[in-house]
Formats: structure tokens, C-alpha cells, sequence
């Protein structure tokens, strides 16, 4: 039997015990459906509100979070989220309005969303902005279905190739394959750019774009940009960005302004929305003047205009020839939209570009700190994020041990294995919000630990060892399956 | 610089370590003419301007708390939530984690997960639930993609009632344009369909049933004969179901369901104009290599600790790419927790009371309403907490004269079903008084 630290809120169960109650009924007794339709038993858990509260607090401290520590977590974008944010989207006019509210009543709410369109579009510099996508690679799903209806419309019925760098999320050609398209991989370069030649015999008439991350996995900048931009466009083809690395380009470039048709936002990373431990996220879609009659129904827009004395009237408009709608409603509202129209509002341009510089200067920081103990394969100046190897000449160890070893120092470990193109692949992202003395201390715990791992490699090997957890056995789980559990005196039926 | 913990002079130490010498230096990979643009954007406000003009927003809006009595549902629900639910929710500690990768130091989120897996399948009957989805239309979309996938795209009819929510049903159809799917049963005029009558539409072609329960009308039917009808031909039967009525209702899983999904919302998530709210999705064990989403599992780490972990992540698009079960990555993580804290702090009897009253008023109401001259109930079938009620004048004119008397009234159904121009949906739940249910009956009376 395994050693239980935390039994589940099915196992503190007491049948009997009472939570919150609720009151009492005021209106006469109506009697229940037909016994035939009501459900024979509930096998929920019974407890008090104490219960329930340390039970969730000690669950709590089994996390590691931004406001613990450092979460270097590449390609993630872990900054600080401003705890202002959370007052602000619990303000009692945003928490309690219904999103089917005629128009009349929710100006505040179409107003913000408004401001946020046109806001999103003045940082990008596209032409459209829908909010209503609810994460990063919902957002890609929305740009995919926008690029095929765009040649579909002008029956243009041969384009059926998506071009993505060997570099990209797993998430692009996930999303490709959602349409049944067919993925042609770019290899990138010795500089990490994409490889114009491979690029240039993948272009052809049946190529409907390209899906680019720019600065890409490996923290670079293609220094090619403008001659990959027109390749895809000379061929025909729309050029998608993914903006999971904005983060290091506010107030630096706009994609809009480099020839990119579509990209989506991840208000979860560059602009504060916190992570959650796995979403809500927030994924807006930014369109380039070709694309925006496709956008996704409905838009927020102007359906009455005002003057100097009336405000005008918000409403929502549907583009010409739309895609449809993308989820229920309108978009990550509450948890995503009003922290990050705090967030931007907060900042201004000079604000917003002192983001992109210091996460930039950050990870260029590091980098230099790291360069003569980790072999760093594509080495020049990085964007907010680099990649560098987790192994030694002649030794075992693996980008997984120093991971872990870095729990010991209390740190997040980076991203591991990915991009697939660096093996044993480290990719830190310090952010902009971490101070000198940090990044210090991280640099010189893997300095430490490439030491260690030289002269005490079972440190590594058994690494963790000062956090409440261990290793886990990951195949026991995929082999056994075990999904969900039950109260205890149910047990015996379901297993 | 709002939260950037960098002095000047430490700034520039780290420039020079970098070798260069200013911020600017950092980007010369970028095309020239394109760097640096000047943002056309209001200048930044201090943390106490940005809290007054926030508020200043939220207050121009009338909410359902302090300005509107509401009866107002369909899709979204306005329901009590405890306490404790936001507290826990404000712990830094979940909110600011990421996606649980690194299991040794991530286990709070990951047993509260693996805890909401096993609410969700014990409240639908099923034997599995994924970690979530956005909400409840793209988990019904999602269920589309896994009976595409079970039947690797060889069925493509997929059979739906109009008495889906038409939301869901518009997002179906979105998610699915590059699958070249047949339908069949979706015709917003036949809205007196009955689960039987959607039989005939069910043949060896067809993949997926998609039904509503209670249907967006606020009907309960038993959709035992449905299923069963729809095994007979091999096609998956799939309820999208309202998790409240479920704490009440015979499960989806007792009539045979394969899959049920839903919007989880009413379970402790504030109505925040329509999200972020959260998708549940659950199955039978059978189909777990075709779900999409995040699955945690339980295991034991290396000193025999109990411990969980995401599994099957080979399903996943950062391992399989193009070929993955969906491009799902972030999904709904801190929403589930909500979910959970809520139906553990009321409880098996809390719920079962919330249930009870949500049933008890919209009966009351009901009653009430319909000896109003000029209003009746338009269905016989049992009903939860929602209802249609039929108007002797346009339901738009209605909720207009409603919301002149501070009403939000139901749902007009007229704007997705052209025959049901006069019809209401009305919701009731236990936020609704008998004080606020006369009211609207009194109102009603003078129109």
C-alpha cells in the first residue's frame, strides 16, 4: 500500500457531515419528477467547511507557483501577475452580469472589449482582433479555419499544405491536422533561422501558408523574416503568427507590420493573465486587412455612433463572411479580458516596450552567465528566451537530472526536450519580472550542479530529494489507469 | 516599469556582461525600418487611477446582484457561490502555477484534479472525465472529433436535436467544416421533437447522436430508447447535460450514454458576462485513447508515496503533433478546482438542497404565471428549472417591458427558432425569492 500524505475529499468523507447549508424553501411544496427519471443515489463527498478548507490549503503547499519563486518555464512566459488583477475582475459589475444582458445594460462590459480590440490591434498592428478565442492553440484552431475559408471563398480549392519549422509548438501542426490538412516541415538553419532554401522549394500553389513562431523556440529573432514573409506570399500562400512569444516584441515590431495575415494572442503570457495551474487562458486572433471579413461572429462593434454628448452605443456586428462562432458567448470575459485591459492600462507604450526589453535583457543576462558551462547551440544575441544543452561530454546525465536537481535549489526547472531540434533541450524564459539577484542565483545553482554532476552524479540521479515528492512512476499510471476514485463504501462496486 | 525589479545601475551591469551597450542594441536582428514603432495608446495609469477607472466600468453596467431581478439562463446560470470557493481560488499557490509538468512539485494541483475527474464521473454516471474544456459548446464539438476519430472519419452523419443549445450547435458546426459531415435532425421549425422521432434518423452511416438534457426548452425525457436504438445501428449517443438538474435527474450514464458533456458554470463560477466558465467532459473507459484534453492519474513516486501525474499524454499534441486527439494545450485548470471546492464545501446534502430549491421555485413560478391571462406553459413534459413560457405578444416586447421595471425576463427563443416568436425560456433558481417570482407575476398582470 502506497503511503497516503493527503487522503482525496472522498476519503475525508463522513457521511452525515454538513457543509454550507442552504435555506429553507419559501414556496409551497411541488412534488418531484416521476421516480423513474430521479437518480437513485448522489456519491458525493459529505464534509465541514473546516474540511474542506485544510484540505485545500495543504493541497496548496504541494505547489510550486510565480509567487513562490522563479519559473523559468520557456516559451510560457511566467511573469509576476499584478494581484490588483484580481480585485479588478471581481468587481461586482463584471462577476454579475449575464452574457445574454441586452446590449443596454452591459455598456461597461462591451466598452472594455472594444478598447481591448482596438488596443490588441494598435500593439500588433492588424486590422481585425476577435477576443473570442479561450486559449493559445483555440486561437490557432480560429486562424487555420480563417486562412482555408479564405482561399475556399475564392476558390482557390487546391491549397492543402501547411508549412511549419521543424522549431514550432506542437500545438500548429495540432491544429492543422484538426482540418485534415497536410503538414510540410522547414528545417531551420545553422543560425536558427528558417532555411530559405527548404522554404523555397516547399512553396508552390497548393501551399494555403505558413505557421510561424518569430522570435521562434530557440529565443531567435529570424533574421530573415522579410524574405521568408514574401516567399509564402509570393506563392500564394497566408502567413500565420504565433504570438506564444510576444512577450518579446511590445513596442519592438509589429507582426502586422511585417506581413504576417494572422496571429493570436496569449493573454496568458504576455499580458499577465495568470496560469492557473492549466488554463483559464485567453487567445485572441489579430487579422491583417485581407483576412478580417472572416473573422469568427460575433465582433464587438459600434451599432449606434455618439457625439460629443452621448457615448456611443456598443453592440456586436457580424464580419461578411465569417467562420462562425468559435465557444459559447463571448470570449474569456472576467478571468482574461479585464486583468489584461488592467494590465495594458497600467503600462502605456513606454510601459509595454520596458516589458519586451527587460525580458529580452533578462534572458540575454542569463545566457551570458551560462555560456561556458552549457553548450548553447544556437549562441547570439537571444530574444526573451534561449536554449542550451543539458548534458556533459562523457557523462549521463540528462536535461531531466538537472532539472530535477533544481527543485533542490528551489527553482522551477525550464522547459524540458523541446524544441525536439536541440537534444536534451534546457529552454529558460526569466521574464522581465525577476531581479538581478535572482537570475544570479540561478545561474550559479547550474553552474553548481554541472560541478556536481561531474564529482556527485547521484545528487542528479536521485534528484528530487528536499521536496515533499520524489520521482514518479509514470508507466504504473499509463499501465493501471487509475482516473477517479470513489467514497469508500462504493469502492468495492466500481473496482 | 510597473513590475520591473531592475535598478539603472544594475540594468546597465548586466548590459555590460551581455556586451552590449544599450537596451536598444538588443534588437538589431530586426528589420530597421520597422523597429520601435510608436503605440498609439492612452498613457500608463498608476495602480490607484486603474482601480478607479476599472470600477468606473464595472459600475455603468446594471448586474443581477444590486440593479436586476433575473430569470434569465440559458447557458449561463446565476446560483450561489459559498465563500470558501473564491478563498481557495486566491491562493497564489494554484493561481499562478503553470500546467502541472513537473509532478514532485505540482501535486496540489494535480490531486485536485484527479478529485475533480472523480466528482465529475460520479455526478454523470461515467466512468472517466478529462481535466476539462472551455466550456460546455467546444466540449460538445470535441465530442464530434472523438466519434470521428472512433470511427476514423468511414461514418460521417451525425444526428442532433434542435433542442440543443443553438450556441453549441453553431460551434459544432464551426469545429467541424474540414470533416465533411452529413446532419441530420437539426431543424429549428421541428421543435416538438421527441427523442423517438429522432430515431428514424439514425442509420449505419451515422456516428454520433447529440441530445440535451434537460433539453434547451428545460424538458426532461428519459433517452434510454434513443440509446439503445442508436447501439443497435453502432453510432455514439452523446448527452450534453446541466450538472445541477444531474444532482437530481437519473444520470445520462443509467440511460447508456457514451459520452456527456457540459457546461459546469452553475457549479461556483461567477456569471462574468460569459466566461471563463468550464466544459466537463466524461466517457467510458473504452474511449479514453480518443479524448481529447489533459487526463491526471494516480501513481506512486519513489519513496511510495500516493501521487498523480499527468497520463496518456501520447494522445497530445506536444508529443504527436499533427496526428494528435485535439490541439488542445491550456484548458481550464483553476475553474475545475472552483468546481471541486464547490461541490465539496456544500456537500452531498448542500447540493441535493440546491437542487430542491431550483426545482421547488421554477415549479412555483410556473404555476403562478400561467393562470396570468394571456400566458400559459407551452410543454406537459417534466421540467427542472427552466420552462417556456407562451405570451400572447412577442417575447421581445415582453422582456422590454420586463426590463423597464427592472426584469431581465427569459430567453426570447424567437431569435433561434423563427416559429417561436411569443415564446419565453424562463429560469428559476435558488437566487430567485418567492418575493422576486411575485413580482414578476404582478408585472406580468398589469402588461
Amino acid at each position: 500500500m502506497a503511503n497516503i500524505i493527503e487522503p482525496t475529499i472522498f476519503e475525508l468523507s463522513s457521511p452525515g457531515r454538513r457543509g454550507v447549508k442552504m435555506p429553507a424553501s419559501d414556496v409551497p411544496v411541488t412534488a418531484l419528477p416521476p421516480k423513474d427519471l430521479l437518480r437513485s443515489e448522489l456519491p458525493l463527498p459529505e464534509l465541514a467547511e473546516v474540511d474542506v478548507v485544510r484540505h485545500y490549503m495543504k493541497l496548496s503547499k504541494f505547489n510550486y507557483s510565480v509567487d513562490d519563486g522563479f519559473y523559468p518555464l520557456g516559451s510560457c512566459t511566467m511573469k509576476y501577475n499584478p494581484k490588483i488583477n484580481e480585485d479588478t475582475c471581481r468587481l461586482p459589475g463584471f462577476l454579475f452580469t449575464h452574457p445574454l444582458q441586452p446590449i443596454e445594460t452591459v455598456q461597461g462590459n462591451l466598452a472594455l472589449m472594444f478598447e481591448m480590440q482596438e488596443w490588441l490591434k494598435e500593439i500588433s498592428g492588424f486590422a481585425g482582433v476577435t477576443l473570442q478565442p479561450a486559449a493559445g492553440a483555440h486561437g490557432e484552431f480560429t486562424g487555420v479555419l480563417m486562412m482555408a475559408a479564405y482561399h475556399k471563398l475564392r476558390g482557390d480549392t487546391k491549397r492543402t499544405k501547411m508549412l511549419i519549422p521543424d522549431a514550432a509548438h506542437g500545438t500548429n501542426p495540432a491544429s492543422v491536422g484538426m482540418l485534415g490538412m497536410q503538414v510540410v516541415t522547414i528545417p531551420s538553419d545553422d543560425r536558427g533561422n528558417v532555411d530559405l532554401e527548404k522554404l523555397k522549394a516547399a512553396c508552390d500553389d497548393t501551399v494555403v501558408g505558413m505557421m510561424l513562431t518569430n522570435p521562434n523556440t530557440l529565443g531567435m529573432f529570424d533574421e530573415n523574416i522579410e524574405k521568408v514573409v514574401n516567399m509564402v506570399k509570393d506563392c500564394g500562400g497566408l502567413m500565420y503568427g504565433d504570438g506564444a512569444n510576444l512577450n518579446a516584441l511590445l513596442g519592438i515590431v509589429r507582426p502586422g507590420d511585417l506581413g504576417f495575415d494572422v496571429m493570436h494572442f496569449n493573454l496568458h503570457k504576455t499580458f499577465s493573465v495568470p496560469h492557473g495551474g492549466g488554463g483559464p487562458g485567453s487567445g485572441p486572433v489579430g487579422v491583417s486587412q485581407r483576412l478580417v471579413d472572416f473573422l469568427p461572429s460575433p465582433l464587438i462593434g459600434i451599432v449606434e455612433e455618439g457625439d460629443a454628448d452621448t457615448a456611443p452605443l456598443y453592440g456586436f456586428v457580424s464580419p461578411k463572411n465569417t467562420i462562425g462562432r468559435m465557444k459559447a458567448f463571448h470570449g474569456h470575459f472576467g478571468g482574461g479580458l479585464v486583468r489584461s485591459y488592467t494590465y495594458i492600462a497600467m503600462h502605456g507604450p513606454d510601459g509595454l516596450k520596458d516589458i519586451s526589453q527587460y525580458a529580452v535583457l533578462n534572458a540575454n543576462y542569463l545566457q551570458a552567465r551560462l555560456r561556458d558551462t552549457y553548450h548553447i547551440p544556437y549562441d547570439r544575441i537571444c530574444m526573451h528566451e534561449f536554449v542550451m544543452e543539458g548534458r556533459f561530454e562523457g557523462s549521463d546525465i540528462r536535461a531531466l537530472d538537472i532539472s530535477k536537481r533544481l527543485m533542490d535549489y528551489n527553482f522551477h526547472p525550464p522547459t524540458n526536450y523541446f524544441p525536439l531540434i536541440v537534444s536534451e533541450a534546457l529552454m529558460i524564459e526569466p521574464t522581465e519580472t525577476e531581479n538581478k539577484d535572482t537570475l544570479d542565483r540561478f545561474a550559479d545553482a547550474l553552474i553548481k550542479i554541472a560541478e556536481e554532476a561531474k564529482t556527485q552524479p547521484e545528487l542528479l540521479h536521485n534528484a528530487p530529494s528536499t521536496t515533499q515528492f520524489g520521482r514518479m512512476d509514470e508507466v504504473k499510471a499509463a499501465r493501471e489507469l487509475v482516473l477517479c476514485c470513489w467514497l469508500p463504501e462504493n469502492y468495492e462496486q466500481m473496482t | 516599469m510597473t513590475y520591473i525589479p531592475i535598478s539603472p545601475a544594475e540594468r546597465d551591469a548586466m548590459l555590460k556582461t551581455v556586451g552590449v551597450k544599450s537596451l536598444d542594441d538588443l534588437f538589431d536582428a530586426i528589420p530597421k525600418k520597422h523597429r520601435f514603432p510608436e503605440l498609439n495608446l492612452p498613457a500608463a495609469l498608476t495602480e490607484m487611477e486603474a482601480a478607479a477607472h476599472l470600477s468606473e466600468m464595472a459600475s455603468s453596467n446594471e448586474n443581477v446582484r444590486e440593479h436586476l431581478i433575473s430569470f434569465l439562463g440559458a447557458g449561463a446560470y446565476h446560483h450561489y457561490v459559498p465563500s470558501v470557493v473564491d478563498h481557495m481560488l486566491r491562493r497564489g499557490e494554484f493561481y499562478t502555477a503553470y500546467t502541472p509538468y513537473q509532478p514532485e512539485i505540482s501535486q496540489g494541483t494535480l490531486q485536485a484534479i484527479f478529485e475533480y475527474q472523480s466528482l465529475m464521473t460520479n455526478l454523470t454516471g461515467m466512468e472517466v472525465s478529462n481535466a476539462s474544456h472551455y466550456d460546455g459548446a467546444t466540449a460538445t464539438a470535441e465530442a464530434v472529433n472523438l466519434a470521428y476519430a472512433q470511427y476514423r472519419g468511414k461514418r460521417k452523419k451525425i444526428v442532433m436535436s434542435p433542442t440543443v443549445n443553438p450556441q453549441y450547435r453553431e460551434v459544432i458546426r464551426t469545429y467541424s467544416q474540414g470533416m465533411g459531415l452529413e446532419e441530420a435532425g437539426d431543424d429549428p421549425t421541428q421543435t416538438e421533437v421527441t427523442p423517438e422521432a429522432m430515431i428514424a434518423h439514425i442509420d449505419e452511416s451515422t456516428m454520433l447522436v447529440v441530445v440535451q438534457y434537460p433539453d434547451f426548452f428545460g424538458r426532461i425525457f428519459d433517452y434510454t430508447k434513443l440509446i439503445n436504438a442508436a447501439h443497435e445501428k453502432g453510432a455514439l449517443v452523446c448527452v450534453v447535460a446541466n450538472p445541477t438538474a444531474l444532482l437530481m435527474l437519473k444520470t445520462p450514464g443509467d440511460m447508456g450514454a457514451d459520452i456527456v458533456v457540459g457546461e459546469a458554470q452553475p457549479f461556483g463560477i461567477p456569471l462574468w458576462y460569459g466566461g471563463p466558465y468550464l466544459g466537463f467532459f466524461t466517457t467510458k473507459k473504452s474511449y479514453v485513447h480518443k479524448m481529447a484534453g489533459r487526463l491526471i492519474g494516480e501513481t506512486v513516486d519513489s519513496r511510495g508515496n500516493r501521487s498523480y501525474v499527468l497520463t496518456l499524454t501520447a494522445r497530445e499534441q506536444h508529443i504527436k503533433r499533427e496526428r494528435a486527439t485535439s490541439n488542445i494545450c491550456t484548458n481550464q485548470g483553476l475553474l475545475a478546482l472552483g468546481c471541486s471546492v464547490y461541490m465539496s464545501v456544500l456537500g452531498k446534502q448542500g447540493l441535493q438542497e440546491v437542487a430542491n430549491l431550483c426545482y421547488q421555485k421554477a415549479h412555483y413560478a410556473a404555476a403562478e404565471l400561467s393562470k396570468i391571462d394571456g400566458f400559459g406553459l407551452c410543454h406537459t413534459e417534466p421540467f427542472f428549472h427552466e420552462f417556456v413560457l407562451c405570451c400572447s405578444k412577442p417575447a421581445s416586447e415582453v422582456n422590454q417591458y420586463l426590463l423597464d421595471n427592472g426584469i431581465l425576463g427569459g430567453y426570447d427563443l424567437g431569435k433561434d427558432y423563427p416559429d417561436m416568436q411569443n415564446h419565453l425560456l424562463v429560469c428559476v433558481t435558488e437566487m430567485n425569492s418567492k418575493d422576486e417570482i411575485d413580482t414578476l407575476v404582478e408585472i406580468l398582470k398589469e402588461m
